[in-house]
């Protein structure tokens, strides 16, 4: 039975056992998920699995409950409802429901590659052991991994809508030393991913960042590259253009003021890649500006918080959402240019700790700073201010007069984050957006190269 | 078709397949949680999930393939898919995969639980919310939110070698916290912890907490946290309440003992460890006060069950004694490799996860002091409790932590409360200088430890009690 038949089954089922006033939303996904990863230069887990899920959630009698599960038979689906229903009735009354998505129309999405979603095993180990016989020797690890997954949604207020979606990843590291190198790495065609050329990237790396010093912790002028560049992206998500903590004013966001630096704007884009078209209530997923050009304009909203700010959905209801929030996952930095410029390719030219040529541009502007290829372990110790406590990882050099003089040993910092991109604090940008892998499918954070006037770092690797 | 036929079907199709060594997990998990906020419910949530993976061990290369289905056809297929994964993943090979001997055991285990937490009446369990987070709103608080989960899950695991194993294990806890909000900051108080205490208990846990009587103390606590004075910066003695000690046990030391950490498995992404096998024995990790238990079996803790998903039966062992560094976290096949005679710490996230070495409870045996002798003995210091962030680098070494609360400590008493109490050092350094341990030891439960690729969330113990630190840098902010 498809998604969409299943879709349909438990809406009937929550009309026929529920009563003429139940509202039911469903959601069904069947997901084919793969992951080769890699330690040692080796092979040392291989998994994939094929799962289906339900996801129901029901408002009966004012009142509201969720459920989910994996049985697709028909007295699983008719135990999924009727579970559901009887949870929902025990509830509290919820005045603030927002109502089911009308019938609206869903954008086809991109095209699914089917090499992609229905990947063999050998596939992702041939571009591990590429990836490994590019590192030249140097100790290796990371994944390789695909994703499809096909889902449909429907409500009894009549609306439907189906689609699919495929990704690619790939993530490693190479080490010597020591030190260790990253190249990472997110696409809609496995083909797209060419293991040798992130091996050879990720062994230049840890090459380069052999031997380091330690320096003395401070503020330091830094070049972030693309994979750091994630980690602002995904904290400034949560914790910032997150629609419900926007309206709980735990959010230092403020539409409509000039918030970021004039170079910052960035975009959710969730039709940008191969992902679904629709969100958990069927909410048309779309491009969203959320700050043009250092000028905040919006956060992401769910029915719920859209209710709540006066405002429409934005399409980023997600599983989980109730508590934590609407997320926007598929967040780009644009690039110098004012966007992608797919015809100028992002040339790997270079060698050592500058991997390519936009990082290349912004390190020749620095007189004295930081190159800073990865951000780990960030954790928040104020969520409105958006203090942040981490790591640098996987490599760090001193930059002098433009040029890398000496690989240096990892630093940990305590940085306000939006007072890091703040008017004037961005010195420069990369040109090329490249789209960095999530822990989870389905998200990515796409960003070029950033250059940024100072960061705070607050502790060296030895205390 | 039984748990067990389709267990068995599933490795029999793997050995058929070309596999030595196979094994497979059914688990059937059921779980619910409630949020409240303000004084209302904000999600209930009930989930159910079935289905089987298998594990495939072809020449000296592992595959595993889940499905959520458990017919003849459904289970023989993962076996062979799983095996056609390990095959494939000898296009990339390693060193010869052996597995540390294990009798084979036939065995039927479960936690102990006293009121079943998915048969308590949804209203009872949504009324405790909502008294619990209306009295936080009326003292105060902001956004005040409640929270409990529950997880019963029963798993039939059987192996090529013999075992055939079923367990039913019952998991719940709750919490509370306050926040309230400042122009430019928010402070948060919680209780019992962050995201609550958890057991593998019933719902006397829950009961035993009392969410209700601690509600207005905290969200008034998190009002007053606003306006009191900043955490000073700089080195002074640190007293660590329980709960926070718990987490600096889970990341400094449950993490760097993991086996496949130190031999390098997860170095991509959850790192390594600053541990070296060679040293084993001899290491010192800590002051003589340490002393780490490596602990599955202590009835009620987050961390225990009868045996690991290999199989493994549950043992108590020590990873550190009197301060010295005697054992690890394993698994069978990291055992072996590491030439130690021991795995029983692995396990899996569910049918569709991979097991894979994960802390049971990793706690610290008590000390011979009480928290108010510890702050009566302090002539200078911060007392911090309750963890609001915590950062940690890939070889478990730097950290730095945020607690929601400090005060504090002058002449043997307590004083001011302070407001974002963060600290830092380095890991063996920091258990050096711990001079005074507290005997008021509790089992804290963390529901939230992510590991692996694709992420798995493991349940630990962590019993822990009040300790001091001497010399610790505090106060570091942006």
């Amino acid at each position: 039975m498809s998604e969409r038949e299943l879709a349909g089954q438990v809406v009937d089922l929550v009309r026929r056992l529920g009563g003429p006033g139940a509202q039911a939303e469903v959601v069904v996904t069947r997901a084919d998920l793969a992951l080769t990863r890699f330690a040692n230069s080796f092979i040392h887990q291989n998994v994939a699995e094929s799962t289906v899920g339900v996801r129901l959630r029901v408002h009966v009698d004012g009142r509201t409950a969720a459920g989910s599960g994996s049985v697709v038979s028909p007295d699983g689906l008719r135990a999924l409802v009727e579970r559901t229903l009887a949870a929902a009735r025990l509830c509290p009354p919820d005045p603030a429901w927002p109502g089911l998505t009308p019938p609206t129309p869903v954008p086809s999405g991109a095209t699914v590659d089917e090499a992609t979603a229905y990947a063999e095993p050998d596939e992702r180990a041939e571009r591990v052991r590429a990836f490994v016989a590019a590192a030249g020797g140097l100790e290796t690890a990371g994944y390789c991994r695909t994703a499809h997954r096909s889902s449909a949604f429907a409500n009894t207020a009549g609306h439907s809508a189906e689609g699919r979606s495929a990704e690619a990843a790939m993530d490693g590291i190479a080490r010597t030393g020591g030190a260790d190198g990253v190249a990472r790495l997110c696409v809609d065609r496995l083909a797209d991913l060419d293991g040798a050329e992130l091996g050879a990237r990720a062994a230049a790396k840890a090459r380069a960042g052999a031997d380091p010093v330690e320096l003395a912790p401070g503020r330091y002028e830094v070049v972030f590259e693309p994979a750091a560049v994630a980690d602002l992206l995904e904290n400034l998500s949560w914790y910032g253009f997150n629609g419900k903590r926007h309206v709980e004013r735990q959010s230092f966001v403020e539409p409509g003021a000039a918030q970021f630096d004039p170079a910052v704007t960035l975009v959710d884009d969730p039709l940008g890649a191969a992902d679904l078209p629709f969100d958990l209530e069927g909410t048309p997923r779309r491009r969203v500006t959320l700050v043009d050009a250092g000028t905040t304009r919006t956060v992401a909203h769910d029915r719920r918080t859209a209710a709540q700010a006066g405002a429409e959905s934005t399409g980023h209801a997600v599983p989980g959402g109730a508590s934590f929030g609407p997320i926007p996952r598929n967040l780009r930095l644009l690039g110098a240019a004012g966007g992608q410029d797919a015809a100028e390719p992002r040339a790997a030219g270079t060698a050592g700790a500058v991997a390519d040529v936009d990082t290349a541009a912004l390190v020749a502007q620095v007189g004295r700073g930081l190159l800073v290829s990865d951000l780990w372990y960030t954790r928040v110790l104020d969520p409105k201010s958006l203090v942040i406590t981490g790591l640098t990882r996987n490599g760090v050099w001193l930059v002098e007069d433009g040029v890398v003089t000496a690989a240096v040993r990892d630093f940990r910092f305590t940085e306000s984050y939006p007072r890091a991109l703040a008017p004037g604090a961005v010195l420069g940008l990369g040109r090329h957006p490249v789209r960095q892998p999530d822990r989870v499918d389905g998200a990515w954070w796409e960003a070029p190269p950033i250059r940024l006037a100072s960061w705070h770092f607050t502790g060296g690797a030895s205390g | 078709m039984s748990e067990f036929d389709a267990a068995t079907a599933a490795v029999q199709a793997a050995l058929d397949a070309g596999a030595r060594y196979a094994d497979a997990r059914v688990m059937h998990r059921r779980y619910e949680s409630m949020s409240a906020r303000n004084g209302e419910i904000e999600e209930l949530t009930q989930d159910e999930s079935i289905g089987l993976g298998v594990r495939a061990l072809v020449g000296s290369s592992w595959g595993f393939h889940a499905v959520p289905d458990l017919s003849d056809a459904a289970a023989r297929d993962a076996g062979r898919r799983a095996a056609r994964i390990a095959a494939a993943s000898g296009r990339v090979p390693g060193p010869p995969v052996e597995l540390v001997p294990a009798e084979p055991v036939t065995a039927t285990w479960a936690s102990g639980c006293e009121v079943d937490p998915l048969g308590v009446a949804l209203s009872d369990k949504g009324d405790l919310l909502v008294e619990a987070t209306a009295t936080m709103a009326a003292h105060g608080a902001d956004v005040a939110e409640g929270l409990y989960q529950i997880w019963d899950t029963a798993k039939w695991f059987v192996s090529s070698e013999g075992h055939r194993i079923d367990q039913r294990i019952r998991e719940c806890g709750a919490g509370i916290s306050a926040t309230s909000i400042g122009d430019g900051e928010t402070q948060r108080r919680s209780y019992p912890s962050y995201r609550g205490q958890y057991g593998t208990t019933g719902w006397e846990l829950v009961t035993s907490l009392d969410l209700a009587a601690h509600a207005a103390r905290i969200a008034e606590e998190s009002r007053a946290l606003l306006t009191a004075p900043l955490c000073p910066a700089g080195e002074t003695d640190l007293i660590l309440g329980g709960e926070q000690l718990a987490l600096q046990i889970h990341e400094s030391v449950g993490h760097a003992i993991e086996l496949d950490r130190i031999l390098g498995w997860e170095a991509a992404f959850a790192g390594t460890s600053w541990l070296d096998l060679a040293q084993l024995g001899t290491l010192r990790y800590g002051s003589d006060l340490m002393n780490v238990t490596i602990d599955p079996t202590i009835p009620g803790a987050l961390g225990s069950f009868g045996y690991d998903d290999e199989g493994s039966p549950a043992v108590k062992r020590d990873a550190v004694r009197e301060g010295r560094w005697v054992g690890v976290l394993a698994g069978r096949d990291s055992a072996a490799v590491a030439g130690l005679p021991y795995g029983g710490s692995v396990r899996a996230d569910g049918w569709a996860r991979l097991p894979m070495v994960r802390m049971t409870n990793v706690g610290l045996e008590p000390g011979p002091h009480t928290l108010e002798e510890i702050i009566a003995a302090t002539d200078d210091g911060v007392l911090m409790d309750v963890n609001r962030s915590w950062s940690i680098d890939d070889k478990r070494l730097n950290f730095q932590f945020g607690c929601e609360i400090g005060w504090e400590v002058r002449k043997g008493r307590r004083g001011r409360m302070l407001r974002n109490p963060t600290y830092t050092g380095i890991g063996p350094l920091f258990w050096r200088s711990m001079d005074m341990l507290s005997s008021e030891t509790v089992a804290w439960g963390t529901p939230n430890c992510g590991k692996g690729q694709p992420g798995q969330v493991g349940h630990t113990g962590h019993p822990a009690a009040p300790a001091r630190f001497r010399n610790v840098r505090v106060g570091v902010r942006a």
